[in-house]
């Protein structure tokens, strides 16, 4: 070895316990995970692809993954929706307002998940404040059931995620030169026009950021799902709970947590990946 | 004269939608708050009376206060676990530019991309597999590989800003290594240390998805507990809970803000 070779491997001698670590409990248990979704039955009989034939041909699994994954995208589009208002606003801001916003930004971000839950349990439920507020003004003749539908769910989650879309879109909207803007309003664009044409495609990068950030932490949300969706509207992650944990069938529920893995980075990765390439387009204009 | 209506229609929707945003990310805090201390027996808001009954009742419920202990312990050792050890390997990965190191840094990375159920299951799976029994122990590992990513990250970026040519100094002039870390790289990256056990800890304090699988009847941890409570009835003395874990909370933010630059670590993430 040369020296200088020498030097660079020894600056990585603190990062061998930490690697060590992961290789035991993070790397082995997943490779473990995928084995084990390689048997057939629950006993550990006979290597095959049955689990995964299984939930392929089983309208249920498949119709609770699409559900799963369509939740979360349409989670992440209302947040997307409430978050570049708010992003135009903080920009635009003084001191004061910008320290506000973030502190609301920061509130939820950092209160316990189930905390927030709870929130929204006391808001949707029947003698919550919108049932409250509704039959107070006479507007509503009987109390609705919000909690434990799926609307319940998405406002909610909307709410529960949104400071995920919030952060990215403020960061790319600093990040605009702002004599862009100004060029275009110079110009004689309308506000409206400036944002569909000049702050929307440049700060889209952020946004798609955003979005996939909420996309996987709300079709990932076991508490928020199992609470206020109820236990009718069954998704991923309470699938695998009830396959893992109630029926104890672990090959199963190992290839249900691989397949929603893999949806859900896939998506992650395939539209990260158009999202750079559409950067790259931008930069060569 | 098109355009002023159009400009003024714009601000009306950005304005009216700024506002029921930052309504809608201060309400479900503001109402949990409220709603702790309501005199009645259900979660009708707004409350037909006012008493600080759950509060008194929660102190009371040794059922929730030994997992929320536990929640605490096992966020202390995770906390201290991933800082250390992710401490120390982001100090090692920041400045190399060899392929292992960044090979390394996505690993180190994954759990937080991975939907953490799945590495919950292969937890369980593994140490029913090995004939480990679940213990407080088990649950701080799974804890502090979701940990470490925030700190990698955080401490990370604190170590790209240390201007290496300290270190050399420090050296040069005859200064031990250890000395030179304690004196010198330390102080340095101070800020995003902190940051970072602010939000391991807090990243611990709320997992559920690893807890789900490794806690058991001896090591519940709250938010579990809290969830088990919730899935069977409408308890009231869970707002008693979270209006204590809110102001903690707060509290914490305060003295992470004022020691360690919390917010602008976590918003430039």
């Amino acid at each position: 070895m040369t020296p200088a070779s020498t030097t660079a491997s020894r600056q990585l001698l603190p990062v061998i316990p930490l690697a060590a670590l992961f290789f035991a409990a993070f790397v082995l248990p997943l490779a473990a995970l995928v084995a084990i979704s390689l048997f057939r039955t629950p006993q550990f009989a006979e290597l095959s692809l049955a689990q995964y034939l299984r939930f392929l041909s089983d309208p249920f699994s498949i119709k609770v993954l699409s559900d799963t994954l369509l939740l979360g995208a349409e989670v992440a589009l209302a947040a997307l929706v409430l978050a570049y208002p708010l992003a135009l606003v903080y920009v635009a801001s003084g001191q004061f307002m910008r320290t506000l916003i973030t502190f609301l930004i920061m509130l939820p971000l950092l209160t316990s998940t189930v905390v927030r839950t709870f929130a929204w349990i006391v808001i949707l439920g029947r003698d919550g404040i919108i049932n409250s507020a509704m039959l107070s003004l006479g507007l509503w003749q009987a109390p609705a059931r919000l909690l434990y539908t799926w609307e319940g769910m998405v406002l909610a989650l909307t709410q529960i995620q949104l400071p995920l879309m919030a952060l990215p879109v403020i960061n790319s909207l600093l990040r605009l030169d702002g004599n862009l803007t100004r060029a275009a309003e110079g110009l004689g664009a309308s506000r409206a026009r400036t944002f569909v044409t000049v702050i929307l495609p440049l700060t889209l990068p952020g946004a798609i950021a955003g979005w996939l950030l909420v996309f996987a932490a709300a079709a990932t949300a076991f508490i928020t799902q199992t609470l206020v969706g109820g236990g009718r509207i069954i998704l991923m992650p309470s699938y695998i709970y009830q396959q893992a944990v109630g029926v104890q069938d672990w090959p199963f529920a190992a290839a249900l947590s691989l397949v929603f893995t893999l949806a859900v980075t896939g998506i992650v990765f395939a539209i990260g990946a158009l999202s750079r390439r559409y950067v790259r387009g931008i930069d060569a204009v | 004269m098109q355009c002023s209506l159009i400009d003024r229609i714009y601000s009306g929707v950005v304005g009216t939608i700024t506002s029921f945003g930052m309504l809608l990310l201060l309400a479900p805090t503001l109402v949990v708050v409220i709603i702790s201390f309501t005199g009645g027996i259900t979660l009708k808001f707004p409350p037909p009376s006012w008493s600080l009954r759950w509060y008194v009742e929660l102190l009371q419920s040794q059922e929730i206060i030994e997992p929320a202990l536990t929640s605490l312990k096992v966020a202390a050792a995770a906390t201290i676990l991933s800082a250390v050890l992710g401490g120390a390997a982001a100090l090692g990965l920041a400045r190399s530019r060899l392929k292992t190191a960044r090979a390394l840094d996505a690993l180190f990375m994954s759990p937080m991309v991975l939907p953490a159920m799945a590495f919950g299951l292969s937890l369980l799976l593994v140490f029913n597999l090995l004939g480990i029994r679940l213990s407080a122990a088990t649950l701080v590992l799974g804890h502090t590989i979701i940990c470490v990513p925030f700190v990698i990250r955080m401490v990370g970026a604190s170590v790209q800003q240390l201007n290496p040519v300290l270190i050399t100094c420090s050296h040069s002039l005859g200064a031990s290594r250890w000395y030179t870390f304690r004196r010198i790289t330390l102080p340095l990256i101070r800020r995003g240390v902190i940051a970072s056990c602010f939000v391991a800890f807090l990243t611990s304090f709320d997992n559920v998805p690893v807890s789900l699988f490794l806690a058991d009847a001896r090591t519940e941890v709250l938010p579990i507990k809290l969830w088990a409570i919730l899935e069977g009835s409408l308890d009231v003395r869970v707002a008693a809970v979270s209006g204590v874990v809110v102001l903690v909370t707060l509290a914490g933010l305060v003295c992470a803000e004022i020691f360690g630059g919390v917010s602008r670590q976590i918003g430039s993430r």
